[in-house]
C-alpha cells in the first residue's frame, strides 16, 4: 500500500521544497501491518515494511486497515477525507513526536493523498 | 490590460469595546436589508469577498463584515503584546451589539460561520429582538477539542503553517482551487495566538448545549446551512441543533466544508439565496 510514496512525493518537486527542513522516520500503521517511512530534506528515502523488532520512529500514525482504505479512495466520503477528518472521529491515533508532525502536518497531509488513485484525465 | 475595482467599500472604524478603544476594519456592498456577516475563527471579513460581489444579493441587501479585533486589518487593542486573547461569549456578543448600534442597523440580518454559527445561536437565545433572521452557517451547539489546541500558538512550530495545514482538510472536496487556497491563505494570515484564542469560545467558553432548546423561533426566525464535509461542526451536529428548536430551518449543503461562502461561493450563493427569499417573502 505505502510503497508507492516514495516515487509520488519525490516527483512532486513543490511538496519536496516544502519538506525541506524535515528528515525524520515515521511510522504508518495499518491493522497489523507496518511501514517505517524514511524522509531526508523533504524526499522520501525508504519505505520499508514490517514486522520489525524494535521500530523506531519520531511519531505514529496508526488506524485500522477499513479506515486507511477509505482514506485513499479517489474521493474518500466525509469523515475521511483528511487525516485530522480521521483524528476528529478517533480512529486514527497520533503518538509520539507530535510537534513534528503539526509542523510539517501540511507536508504529511499532502504526502499520504498522494497515495490517492488519480481518475483518468485529471491534472 | 485596465484596472478593474470591485464595488466593496472598507473603512475604519473608532469605538470602545470592552471598555477599551478599538480600530474596527469593516467592509460592505449594496443597498437594502442589512446583512450583517460574522467570519470564523482566526480568518477575517473576506470570506463574504464573494457575496459583496453578487448583484444577487447586493441589489437588495447592504452586506457588512467587520473583522473582529485582533483578526485581518482589525488591530488588537493597545498593550495586545502582554496579553493572550482569549475569546468570550460574552465578549463576543457585546461586539456583535456594539457593532450594529455603531452603524446603525436596524433589525439587520446576521450570518455567521464556525464561531460566527456559535454566536449566532448565543443571539438567537438572547437578544432575538435585535435581528430580522438568524442564519448560522456550521453552527453547533459544542465542539469537544480533538487535538491540542497549543499547537496553533508556540514558537517551534509556524503559527501561519500550522492554522492553514488544520483547517486545510475542512474545505469541501469541490472546491475551486483558487478558493480553497484564498480560504487557507487567510488562516495562514492569523496573527499568533489568534485562532486559538476563538477557539476558547468554540471548544471551551461557547457550549450552548444546555440551553439550546430555549431559542424560540417565533421571536426570530433560524436558519442553518452546514456543509456536507465540515468535521469541526459535522451535519449531524448541526442535525440535532436544529431537532432541539421547533421551527429552525436546516439545509445540509452537499459537497460544501466548513467555509462555504468562502471556499466555493457559486454553490453556497445556490444554498443562500432561497434563505434570503423566505426571510424577505
Amino acid at each position: 500500500m505505502l510503497e508507492a510514496l516514495k516515487e509520488r512525493v519525490n516527483e512532486d518537486a513543490g511538496l519536496v521544497r516544502r519538506g525541506r527542513y524535515l528528515t525524520t522516520t515515521f511510522l504508518l500503521q495499518s491493522g497489523e501491518t507496518c511501514w517505517l517511512v524514511s524522509i531526508f530534506e523533504g524526499r522520501v528515502v525508504s519505505v520499508t515494511r514490517g514486522p520489525f523488532v524494535m521500530p523506531s520512529s519520531a511519531f505514529a500514525l496508526r488506524a485500522a486497515e477499513a479506515e486507511w482504505a477509505k482514506f485513499f479512495l479517489a474521493k474518500p466520503p466525509p469523515g475521511s477525507n483528511d487525516l485530522m477528518a480521521l483524528i476528529r472521529r478517533k480512529v486514527l491515533k497520533a503518538e509520539g513526536d507530535l510537534g513534528l508532525f503539526m509542523a510539517h502536518l501540511r507536508y504529511f497531509k499532502e504526502a499520504l493523498a498522494k497515495l490517492r488513485p488519480v481518475a483518468a484525465g485529471a491534472a | 490590460m485596465s484596472a478593474t475595482f470591485e464595488p466593496i467599500i472598507g473603512r475604519y472604524m473608532h469605538l470602545d469595546l470592552f471598555g477599551r478603544p478599538h480600530r474596527i476594519y469593516v467592509e460592505e456592498a449594496g443597498r437594502g436589508t442589512p446583512l450583517l456577516c460574522l467570519h470564523t475563527a482566526g480568518s477575517d471579513g473576506r470570506q463574504y469577498r464573494a457575496l459583496m460581489n453578487d448583484t444577487r444579493i447586493t441589489a437588495r441587501h447592504r452586506v457588512i463584515a467587520f473583522d473582529m479585533p485582533w483578526h485581518g486589518k482589525s488591530s488588537p487593542p493597545a498593550g495586545w503584546h502582554d496579553e493572550e486573547y482569549q475569546l468570550t461569549s460574552a465578549q463576543y456578543t457585546t461586539m456583535v451589539l456594539t457593532v450594529m448600534s455603531a452603524l446603525e442597523l436596524d433589525k439587520p440580518i446576521v450570518m455567521g460561520c464556525s464561531i460566527g454559527g456559535r454566536i449566532a445561536l448565543h443571539l438567537a437565545l438572547e437578544h432575538p429582538e435585535r435581528f430580522r433572521a438568524i442564519i448560522g452557517l456550521q453552527a453547533g451547539a459544542h465542539v469537544d477539542p480533538y487535538y491540542d489546541v497549543n499547537f496553533l500558538h508556540r514558537p517551534d512550530v509556524h503559527g501561519g503553517e500550522v492554522c492553514g495545514a488544520i483547517v486545510s482538510g475542512l474545505v469541501g472536496p469541490d472546491a475551486p482551487e483558487k478558493e480553497r487556497w484564498e480560504t487557507l491563505w487567510h488562516y495562514m494570515q492569523s496573527g499568533p495566538g489568534v485562532f486559538k484564542g476563538d477557539l476558547y469560545f468554540y471548544k471551551i467558553d461557547g457550549d450552548i448545549r444546555g440551553r439550546i432548546a430555549e431559542i424560540d423561533t417565533k421571536r426570530c426566525p433560524l436558519f442553518l446551512l452546514s456543509g456536507e464535509y465540515d468535521y469541526s461542526c459535522t451535519p449531524e451536529e448541526t442535525a440535532a441543533v436544529a431537532r432541539s428548536i421547533p421551527g429552525s430551518d436546516v439545509t445540509i449543503m452537499k459537497g460544501l466544508g466548513h467555509f462555504p461562502m468562502s471556499e466555493n461561493p457559486d454553490v453556497f450563493l445556490n444554498y443562500l439565496l432561497p434563505v434570503l427569499d423566505k426571510i424577505s417573502a
